[in-house]
């Protein structure tokens, strides 16, 4: 027969989870909190991850790419036969200015061919609507989806765009996303722009002539065979393009939506182990905490189980069985809550990444694992409690826990000279006579409070990121790139402009920074001596010296590159002469958003062997002339790129805030969840365990009111000291949040303004109020006799 | 009335049985050497005043608890000596408890509350059979709240003497009653121990109740300081107090 008799037991354990199912569901709404934050995370993450993978080899992503200047086409037969190229495609591609009907401000365009032969073998496109255009047409274009979405272009619109100075009409036959933009960026631009920023396809037919590449090509992107060093490949096509203006094949791994994404992902990853760590943690240890006081509050009814002759071990497992019930409760609504949580989640992400469509992923290992993890935290936590009730010989046990030592407490003689009422002296001495206990309800408010405060305090940071990068270290309202360095006489006239206020000029060029086998590939920025509108700026704010010479490298740059201030760095220069050269890192600098390599100008062109050139050139403008200056922009053929301060604010907040901030949103309303389940449950214990204590002081004559307070006023002392030592746990779990969530992309900085800790606070203590009302009610209808008489 | 036929094997035997408990920084003799002997069948009355360690004696004999000092046979087990498993084996099947604050448990009806014992018994009767002798096998569907001190205190009985046991080991079991509800409780104790022939202990400071007895010792700070018995058992409905 089965060990144990479940049947009576059964039903008294059946009766007893419907007596208690608000504490229970509190207790289970902890475990809930954690199961749902892994879940979504990781769901969020797998599913993102399993559809980027469908996604780039349904479409054929490409493996190394690269950018020259005009080769004819016929050199993709010798290309092909490089081993290990499995597919390729040569194209022609160039960077356009828009007009779309309706918006004023500047919108650049990068334009791509599409072959005769409709999709292309490499990079193919994913149509949402519509078709590729016509081979023999010139004036069709397929656009990319973010584009369409942001100005709701619907097929057979018109476009009118200016691509190397000529003015055309061109119109939309398609609506489609592609592999190479997941992650739609424009040139200069750190964040994406959908409204000022698109990607269009053309017929070869059409936009070769436009860009003088009729016959050739200038981009060129590739499959290798899974079995070869992209490495080998990638050798070989640098000798063969060498001639022809390639600044350097390079692999997926360094191409800008990839890099970007993966680098998302890295840190969706990131999400999806430290914040469940955090939450399952706290969630266990509070379960921990609970559950055990729970199951002391029966000691009793153990002692009597055990006279009748009940062992140990069937003991044991009834109560198992009451604790696995609420890890189960919790497990079913975290598990319910997670999932659509993240298929909530993974839906916006998709709306900031262009998928084809998202996957949804989830391992049922997880939820395994999971389940497993919080039924060994709940019977953990039992079990001390169990143990120590059975092994009480049952005569004892049966005893009310007889008046146990109570002394005058320390903090009462250091207060000695306050009149202390006699329940004022009831709540010192009941913290005071069991630390462990107090201590343990403490740690269960502080870890209740630091929940709030990690999933709270990326508000006040990322608003702080983006409050600094665009106050205070990007202070120009627009920043035009030219297709071609200019004289820095050039700025100038700009200046003269009307509706310009002020301008500065300053030179990017591509580079490959190169330390030993690592490399990365940036633009060098070139800063102008006394810079004005942007700068550098160190973890403190302060404005960084420009060394005279030598590089200013971004501290996650130096990092990745393994180089100190002092170290000598081979700097590649993928652009104009093409020249190699060795300078050394002169400093480096912390900044919240994007990576960067930093030059003083003059040393940068002197470096280059160069005059004094700018091709980016920032502009504060007159506010209602702004729109003048944007079209003359327009008008001018030297310019390609235009970026909006204002604009990658709102795009930020758009896109990357928004699914980010709506990621610590749930989180936080998950810690928020938890910790009013452990509040709510220190406070109903403590209401059971001391029922009697305060039945005899009702029957002595004193008030509901009077004796509420006995109960609060301990709650009251645990709140003060918990929050301040939650805040301090929740500093520390919050450095551990943004080491880990550090990315290319940006360094969310450790930020805990006071806000966060008061909402914190604020929600801890919310939860104490509603606890300690639902207290208050109870004991209004403490029924004294029985309590008295009774010793249940 | 039957009474108990002398000479037999004791069922129980102590021998110099002392407990010392150390309350905070105090140290309670609670026995203070112990020579008992209880034979089967006896009804017993166990006489004393709060603190004269009746309990504790009861306690040590339902092994609740072990002496300090001393010994204590059930039959042939050694009770002094026995680890808690062995313990709990013992109470299982040889013994019942009556307390004077009931202690059932709440969340089971009264049926329920005897089922919790029978259904780890070895020799049980049937839960309302047992119910029926204290008189409440309407009563088996309600749950304690719904009964009144003295029902509650019958469903204990019934709860104690469903499993059939050896020993019968009630503490007070009429110290939270009044006199008219105290008298059916013990009515419904004479009538188990007549019918099962149970060697029942029932522990009070109600001098009244030891004229139900076979036999009345009288415990005092912790010694036997009296014995007697009674030339015939009373039938408890004649008592008063």
């Amino acid at each position: 027969m089965f060990p144990f008799h479940p049947s009576i037991l059964h039903t008294k354990l059946r009766r007893e989870i419907w007596q208690m199912r608000g504490q229970l569901l509190a207790i289970a709404l902890v475990i809930a909190g954690g199961i749902a934050v892994c879940l979504l995370s990781l769901v969020n993450y797998a599913s993102l991850n399993a559809t980027r993978g469908q996604y780039y080899q349904q479409h054929q992503f490409a493996d190394v790419f690269v950018s020259l200047k005009r080769a004819p086409r016929h050199l993709l037969q010798q290309v092909a036969e490089i081993p290990g190229v499995t597919r390729l495609s040569g194209r022609v591609e160039g960077g356009a200015k828009l007009e779309v009907a309706g918006f004023q401000e500047p919108v650049s365009a990068h334009l791509i061919s599409v072959p005769e032969t409709g999709q292309p073998d490499v990079n193919q496109l994913y149509l949402r609507q519509g078709r590729l255009p016509d081979a023999s047409r010139s004036d069709e274009v397929t656009i990319i989806g973010s584009f369409a979405d942001a100005h709701n272009l619907q097929l057979d619109a018109q476009l009118t765009a200016i691509i190397n100075g000529c003015r055309q009409t061109l119109t939309i036959v398609g609506i489609a996303e592609s592999p190479e933009f997941v992650y739609v960026i424009p040139p200069g631009g750190m964040l994406p722009d959908y409204q000022r920023f698109g990607v269009l396809w053309m017929s070869q037919a059409g936009l070769a002539p436009a860009m003088d590449m009729e016959g050739a090509f200038n981009s060129l992107v590739l499959k290798t065979a899974p079995d070869r060093p992209v490495k080998d490949v990638i050798n070989r096509l640098d000798r063969l393009l060498d001639r022809y203006g390639s600044t350097g094949a390079y692999a997926r791994a360094d191409q800008f939506s990839h890099r970007f994404l993966s680098d998302e992902l890295e840190q969706l990853k990131a999400m999806a182990l430290i914040f469940p760590a955090i939450f399952m943690g706290v969630a266990m240890f509070l379960l921990n905490v609970v559950v055990g006081r729970l199951i002391s509050t029966q000691r009793e009814v153990i002692a009597i189980l055990k006279a009748f002759g009940y062992s140990n071990r069937q003991i044991g497992w009834h109560y198992s069985q009451l604790v696995i019930a609420i890890a189960l409760a919790g497990l079913l609504i975290g598990t319910v809550a997670g999932l659509w949580l993240g298929r909530m989640l993974g839906g916006l992400y998709m709306e900031f990444y262009r998928f084809p469509e998202l996957l949804f992923r989830i391992s049922p290992m997880w939820i395994l694992i999971l389940a497993a993890a919080s039924l060994a935290a709940a019977w953990l936590g039992g079990w001390r409690s169990i143990r120590n009730a059975a092994a009480l010989p049952p005569a004892e046990a049966m005893q009310p826990e007889g008046p146990a030592k109570f002394r005058i407490t320390l903090p009462e003689r250091l207060l000695s000279w306050v009149r202390l009422r006699q329940p004022s002296r009831m709540i010192v001495r009941q913290l005071a006579r069991r630390p462990a206990r107090t201590a343990l309800s403490v740690a269960g408010i502080a870890m209740a409070t630091a929940i709030v405060v990690v999933g709270n305090f990326q508000f006040s940071s990322v608003s702080l990121m983006v409050h600094t990068q665009f106050a205070r270290v990007q202070k120009q309202d627009l920043t035009v790139t030219l297709t071609d360095p200019v004289n820095q006489t050039a700025l100038y006239g700009m200046a003269r402009q009307p509706g310009v206020l002020y301008t500065e000029g300053r030179r990017q060029v591509a580079v490959e920074l190169v330390n030993g086998h690592r490399s990365w590939r940036t633009a060098l920025t070139g800063l102008p001596e006394q810079a004005e509108l942007q700068f550098v700026v160190d973890r403190q704010l302060n404005n960084v010296a420009m060394p005279p010479a030598g590089l200013l490298l971004t501290d996650y740059l130096a990092q990745a590159l393994e180089v100190t201030p002092g170290d000598q760095l081979v700097v590649r220069v993928l652009e104009g002469k093409r020249p190699t050269l060795t300078i050394p890192v002169a400093g480096t600098t912390s900044e919240f958003l994007g990576v960067g390599a930093y030059m003083n100008l003059a040393a940068m062109n002197r470096a280059l062997g160069e005059g004094p050139l700018v091709n980016q050139v920032l502009l504060n403008l007159e506010g209602d002339l702004a729109d003048t200056v944007y079209r003359d922009l327009r008008d001018t053929p030297k310019v390609v790129g235009t970026n909006l301060r204002q604009a990658m604010l709102d795009s930020f907040f758009e896109t990357l805030a928004r699914t980010f901030l709506t990621y610590t949103f749930v989180i936080s309303l998950l810690g928020g969840i938890i910790a009013f389940g452990v509040i709510y449950n220190t406070a109903r214990i403590s209401l059971a365990e001391r029922g009697r204590d305060l039945a005899s002081l009702r029957v002595l004559g004193y008030s509901h009111n009077e004796v509420s307070h006995i109960l609060l006023g301990e709650l009251a002392i645990l709140l003060i000291i918990g929050i301040p030592l939650g805040w301090a746990i929740g500093l520390g779990l919050g450095q551990l949040v943004v080491t880990a969530l550090q990315t290319e992309l940006y360094r969310v900085p450790l930020i805990i303004t006071p806000r966060t800790l008061a909402l914190a606070a604020n929600v801890v203590i919310a939860s104490a109020l509603l606890s300690g009302f639902i207290t208050w009610l109870r004991l209004r209808k403490l029924d004294l006799v029985a309590v008295l008489k009774t010793r249940e | 009335m039957k009474a108990a036929s002398l000479p037999e094997t004791p069922v129980f035997h102590t021998t110099g049985l002392t407990k010392t408990y150390h309350q905070g920084e105090v140290e309670v003799h609670a026995l203070r050497g112990v020579d008992l002997d209880l034979y089967p069948g006896e009804l017993v009355v166990m006489l004393g005043a709060s603190g004269s360690g009746k309990s504790t004696l009861l306690n040590i004999l339902g092994g609740l608890d072990v002496p300090t000092s001393g010994e204590v046979r059930y039959l042939d087990t050694d009770l002094a000596r026995a680890t808690d498993k062995q313990l709990t084996r013992y109470r299982r099947d040889y013994v019942g408890f009556v307390f004077q604050f009931y202690n059932l448990i709440p969340s089971l009806t009264a049926r329920e509350n005897v089922v919790a014992v029978t259904e780890i018994a070895r020799n049980p009767m049937e839960p309302d059979a047992a119910l029926e002798l204290v008189g409440l096998a309407n009563r088996a569907d309600h749950f304690p709240a719904q009964l009144s001190g003295g029902e509650q205190q019958r469903v204990a009985i019934a709860r104690a003497i469903a499993k059939q046991p050896n020993v019968l080991l009630c503490d007070e079991p009429t110290g939270a009653l009044d006199s008219a509800t105290g008298i059916l409780v013990l009515a419904a104790l004479e009538k188990a121990n007549r019918e099962t022939g149970t060697t029942t202990v029932i522990i009070t400071h109600n001098a009244s109740i030891a004229q139900m007895a076979d036999r009345v010792i009288t415990l005092s700070d912790g010694q036997i300081s009296g014995e007697h018995r009674n030339p015939t058992r009373q039938d408890p409905r004649t008592l008063s107090w």
